[in-house]
């Protein structure tokens, strides 16, 4: 993934038809969506939608400023990948036969991968993290064949302040 | 007090001031249809729910009030789709009721049903189907709340049958509550002074006043502001009316049929100061050679329109009129700490411009009768304060650009979407909405038989609108491009002057038909049209078929590459 795509996270009201208001705005505007997330919060009138949107097809801002008019949408913001923690969760089918067994075995060991199901010539993997890892293995499982892959789309998290906030506000004057 | 969920929808409608709907009934909304019967709200049934729509429309652009239509579900719908669309882009307040099959049956393809939410979600400010009817009153506040705020727009409440026959406990909310929902009407106080210190500093300002100046009523307040700055205006296509035409200070309509002047003052311009406006394609020509020179301060009640097309270098959210008056403040306290450039020269410049581009065209004594001629002889024999309604294409821009307008919310027309067809039902709106003012749509022959059937309405309900067709046999913007630009090879765009018979067609509708083919016959007529007051006139002029809309910016190309006439069909030509 380059660095034109946005993450936006976007808290909506919790009713029927959300979904569809906002990847109706995006797909009228032009707008290209590389993944969307979409899931109940901590309070059960609102969800939180996570878009990763491509920014190439159109300026951030005006992405942004278009959801806002919808009045389902409550607030939005935008996550750069330094403010924010990403995750992703993959679920994959790779041929095993013989000898590649224990390679993809060792694999999943070593990306922490879970391994889900084992059939007589394919295994299902799992495996969660930051998207780059889920793309490094996909890459590293090419080669054996795979027959399936799903990725939920990202979800992600403003990062947590790590001093105090008196000691920012000091810091900022002094700057 | 517990009633029906259709006695409440009723009764909503009349808490929130509602004095007339315009609709057509059908099974699905029925049961609404019935309590109707005992309320005060005037309705006027249609010939066509597109028809009902545009008279909403109409009704909203005069009067400023939010227009009110139902009608029933799928067929009924899907016929207001035009409407909402057109009301979409003119950010027209639009309250549209639909029918809809009984919650049970949403899904089922059940007869007369289709996804009226899914169609009108890309096409409505917001739309609500209702699933309870204890939600109702709720929901038609927040509806009307809504379609009338922020930047003004249509809503849509799809109202499925069960919930019309299901028993409520009657309960007017006192407030409406959207969290997601805020408009911000302030404008920054920052970006206020900062403007201010713009205009302080410009030498060739304009002002390019939109639609938004009408919607927030802001138009003594832009006066005040030209007069006070001396900074000349420019009215777009849904701005005509906003400033008086007959204003020193008013270049008239700029883009591509707008008058060299507003066209080459805004190309030449040091600062626009952009209100309620949107730097629209039609414009704004190719955007990247749009006023080359400008720094812009962009007004706007809608966040999203700043920096949409053309990035503002002082951005302000909020209301035309709040912010109008809060930079009319701040030019007025940095006025008296010093001297501000001399605008003498640039309005000299704009003044010559002016005397040697002037709109123009020949009307010869023994014909053929000029379309221009024909809305200036309107102008001239009708009150100042008369509305004035078109359809779209040539007779609209000649419209826009011959009539002088001198009252805001004179002029009504389908400018975002350009709707033909607009002008017959929407001339009733208005008239319903300004009965004791005179309403005369221009339509053209096109754009008349799209929606002409309307006039069936207008004369059962009384409604005495008057109709100038310029018929010129053609689909004539169409005509003109084909001549332009793609070497006069017409293809389908004759339609014939006689067929139909527009005087018959009229009589036959409960209206009185006239027409003319001579330039002596044009004021005549209409003064016998303007003498009838008990039904609809539909006068069918006979216009030059080859008389093409000039000044002209091709499509795509640079404002600076304006077309002023025949004689001079080339770009830059004189």
């Amino acid at each position: 993934m380059d660095g034109s795509h946005h993450i936006l996270s976007v808290l909506v009201e919790n009713k029927f038809g959300v979904l569809s208001r906002i990847s109706g705005l995006f797909s009228r505007r032009g707008y290209n969506i590389y993944s969307l997330a979409v899931s109940p919060t901590e309070d059960p009138r609102y969800s939180r939608m996570t878009v990763v949107v491509d920014g190439d097809s159109a300026p951030i801002e005006q992405v942004t400023k278009q959801l806002n008019k919808l009045i389902p949408v409550i607030k939005i913001s935008e996550l750069t990948p330094e403010e924010a923690v990403e995750r992703e969760l993959m679920l994959v089918t790779v041929k095993v036969g013989g000898a590649s067994r224990s390679q993809v075995t060792e694999l999943a060991s070593i990306f922490e991968a879970k391994i889900l199901d084992v059939g007589y010539e394919a295994m299902t993997l799992m495996v969660a993290g930051a998207p780059e890892k889920l793309d490094a293995m996909t890459d590293l499982l090419a080669p054996y064949e795979i027959v399936e892959l799903q990725r939920t789309g990202r979800i992600a998290l403003a990062k947590l302040a790590r001093e105090s906030s008196k000691l920012k506000l000091v810091k900022n004057k002094g700057a | 007090m517990k009633m029906s969920g259709a006695q409440a929808l009723i009764k909503s409608l009349e808490m929130e001031g509602v004095e007339v709907m315009f609709g057509l009934p059908g099974g699905a909304i029925l049961p609404v249809y019935d309590p109707l019967i005992d309320s005060s709200i005037r309705h006027i049934l249609v010939r066509h729910e597109q028809g009902a729509g545009h008279m909403a429309e109409g009704y909203a652009h005069a009067t400023g009030r939010p227009g009110v239509a139902m009608v029933t579900s799928g067929p009924a719908a899907t016929n207001i789709v035009t409407p909402l669309a057109d009301a979409y882009l003119d950010s027209i307040p639009l309250v549209v009721i639909t029918g809809q099959v009984p919650l049970s049956a949403i899904g089922s393809d059940a007869f007369q049903e289709c996804d009226t939410l899914g169609i009108t979600m890309p096409v409505t400010k917001h739309n609500w189907l209702v699933t309870d009817a204890q939600d109702i009153p709720r929901i038609i506040r927040e509806a009307f709340h809504v379609a009338t705020t922020g930047r003004p727009g249509p809503v849509l409440v799809d109202f499925p049958k069960d919930i019309a026959n299901q028993m409520m406990t009657w309960e007017w909310p006192e407030t409406v509550n959207l969290p997601g929902y805020k408009p911000n009407l302030k404008g920054h106080p920052k970006q206020i002074k900062e403007a201010a210190r713009l205009i302080s500093e410009s030498h060739r300002p304009v002002i390019y006043a939109g639609g938004g100046i009408l919607k927030a009523r802001a138009a003594e307040q832009l006066r005040e502001l030209a007069e006070l700055t001396g900074i000349p205006v420019v009215t777009t296509l849904m701005a005509r009316g906003a400033f008086p035409d007959d204003h020193e200070l008013c270049l008239g309509m700029p883009g591509m049929h707008g008058n060299y002047t507003a066209v080459t003052a805004m190309q030449k311009a040091d600062l626009l100061i952009a209100l309620g406006s949107r730097f629209d394609d039609r414009v704004t020509g190719k955007v990247g050679a749009f006023a080359p020179d400008a720094k812009i301060i962009h007004v706007d009640v809608d966040p999203a329109e700043l920096g949409k097309v053309r990035r503002p270098d002082v951005p302000i959210v909020g209301d035309c009129r709040n912010v109008i008056e809060k930079v009319i403040a701040a030019v007025c306290s940095d006025q008296s700490k010093h001297d501000w450039p001399d605008l003498t020269p640039w309005r000299n410049q704009v003044k010559a411009w002016q005397t040697e581009f002037p709109l123009t065209y020949e009307q010869h004594e023994d014909g053929p009768l000029k379309p221009q001629f024909c809305i200036e002889s309107l102008r001239d024999h009708t009150p100042d304060d008369t509305i004035v309604v078109s359809g779209v294409g040539q007779h609209q821009m000649w419209t826009s650009q011959y009539w002088k307008f001198r009252y805001p919310y004179t002029w009504v027309n389908s400018g975002g979407l350009g709707t033909m067809g607009f002008a017959v039902p929407a001339a009733i709106g208005a008239k319903v909405g300004m009965p004791e003012r005179m309403v005369w749509a221009v339509d053209g022959d096109g754009c008349f038989q799209m929606t002409a059937q309307e006039l069936v309405t207008a004369s059962a309900e009384q409604i005495p609108v008057k109709i100038a067709i310029l018929n010129n046999a053609y689909l004539g913007m169409v005509r003109q491009w084909q001549e332009l630009f793609y070497e006069e090879r017409y293809s389908e765009v004759y339609l014939s002057p006689d067929l139909p018979d527009y005087v018959k067609w009229a009589e036959a509708m409960g209206c009185v038909g006239f027409r003319v083919d001579t330039p002596d016959d044009v004021v005549p007529t209409i003064e016998k049209a303007n003498e009838i007051d008990d039904r609809p006139v539909v006068i069918d002029f006979r216009t030059d078929y080859r008389e093409k809309v000039y000044p002209m910016v091709a499509a795509g190309q640079s404002n600076d590459n304006i077309i002023l006439g025949p004689e001079t069909d080339r770009p830059g030509g004189r």
